[in-house]
């Protein structure tokens, strides 16, 4: 049972969306916007962060859209991982969706919401972040169609009243050859220690990860060393280690010290596997 | 634009019957089916989306009832084991193979099974252990629950 009582409402499209959030949020008011719920419910249960009002997103119809158009594949921030999983439009983005949390709560839980939450994990981000997708937000000033990365940075950077419309994904993206590597300290359904996302674009490895800090990230230095054929993977991985955006993460599911021992195990399998390839 | 405060009477579409409930906008979907509609099957557990002893499904879709606003499911068709009515062959399967030893999580892995089974009828192992990892079974009956899911699909 929820202790507090909120405020629910559907808006049938983007305007009345915002609308509802200009006239719910006076007064101090704590709004927030909502697509598959499990967090906000979750986290209004154990009164750690309860709404005043809540706007379910779902009722929009463009932010249910999941659609290749000429050049892009669209998400709509209300679609479900399950839904795209299912779709087989986006095998990256399909895969990592299906490990996180489980089944049925992947028919729940959107887009929209992963990105946004509050958990730290958030690894819907991580392919988005690796195929160069763009994001449209939509809020009190209307669109805002920015670079994934540019929106992305620890959180995504929405403005008050703004929230997740739809993501847009090259076409020639989707289909590069990809690898996922999940990994948890026990139960196969948990969150992560680490989860690396990878693809190969033009012979030339991207990486993704999240779990390691306290953010999903992607980071262009870290790529070149992984990259770089003159040295050994002992080598690149200690070089990496340098370059992490602040320390591995310690909590009750490894100290960061077992996380980047799990995080060269999974890199070195993945260099191991591309020298094969070449090779 | 639908807008509930305060106490608010909604309709519901359970078990192909419309029922009406006064509820708070706050109130989960798991709370109105067992204390105003009666419908006991979907159990509380861990009311925290683990578990699953409270899945219902919603469209077709099994969800978990304990994240799910009674208010969301207004204009959806809400399944729950009640309304599986006893005799489908997910439910056979269970008595046959015995697939349950307390029974507290049953209800929830009888409408996942129900659902994989009517969506997913050629489920090879690897959807039907993903699907099935959805539910808790405390007395670990997990084998049985696999033999009687893989005898109500076809390929398996």
């Amino acid at each position: 049972m929820i202790a507090n009582d909120f405020v629910y409402c559907k808006p049938g499209n983007r305007r009345e969306a915002v609308k509802a959030y200009r006239a719910l949020s006076k007064e101090d008011k704590k709004v927030f916007y909502y697509n598959g719920g499990s967090e906000i419910i979750t986290m209004a249960r154990a009164g750690s962060n309860a709404p005043d009002a809540v706007i379910d997103l779902k009722g929009i119809k463009e932010c249910n859209k999941l659609e290749l158009e000429e050049d892009y594949l669209v998400i709509g921030g209300a679609v479900s991982l399950n839904t795209i999983e299912e779709s087989g439009l986006f095998p990256l983005l399909g895969t990592t969706g299906s490990r996180i949390a489980d089944h049925t709560n992947q028919c729940r839980i959107t887009l929209g919401g992963n990105i946004s939450g509050t958990i730290i994990y958030k690894e819907t981000v991580l392919p988005l972040l690796l195929t160069d997708a763009k994001i449209i937000l939509y809020g009190p000033r209307g669109f805002r169609r920015l670079q994934f990365k540019n929106a992305f940075d620890q959180r995504i950077k929405l403005r008050d009243g703004e929230f997740i419309y739809q993501v847009k994904i090259k076409k020639e993206m989707l289909s590069l050859p990809f690898t996922h590597v999940k990994k948890t300290a026990i139960e196969k359904i948990d969150y992560p220690l680490v989860t690396v996302c990878s693809i190969s674009y033009g012979n030339y490895l991207r990486f993704a990860f999240s779990g390691l800090c306290s953010f999903p990230f992607r980071s262009v230095e870290i790529e070149k060393i992984l990259n770089d054929s003159q040295l050994s993977a002992e080598e690149r991985l200690e070089k990496t280690h340098g370059l992490l955006p602040e320390p591995p993460v310690t909590d009750y599911q490894g100290t960061g010290e077992y996380r980047l021992f799990v995080f060269d195990n999974i890199i070195k399998a993945i260099l191991e596997r591309r020298n094969n390839e070449v090779l | 634009m639908k807008y509930y405060e305060g106490d608010c009477v909604i309709e519901l579409d359970v078990n192909n019957e419309i029922r009406k409930a006064t509820v708070r906008p706050s109130d989960v979907l798991l709370d109105v089916l067992r204390e105003q509609f009666g419908l006991t099957g979907a159990k509380p557990g861990c009311k925290n989306g683990d578990c699953g002893t409270c899945t219902i499904l919603m469209d077709g879709l099994p969800a978990k009832a304990c994240l799910v606003l009674a208010v969301e499911a207004v204009g959806h068709k809400i399944l729950t084991v009640e309304g599986l009515g006893g005799h489908t062959p997910i439910q056979e399967a269970f008595v046959q193979y015995n697939a349950f030893q307390c029974g507290y999580c049953t209800s929830g892995f009888l409408m996942v099974c129900h659902a994989l089974a009517e969506r997913k009828p050629n489920a090879d192992e690897y959807e039907m252990e993903k699907w099935l990892q959805s539910n808790i079974c405390r007395c670990t009956s997990y084998q049985e629950i696999r033999e009687a899911v893989k005898s109500v699909l076809k390929h398996i």
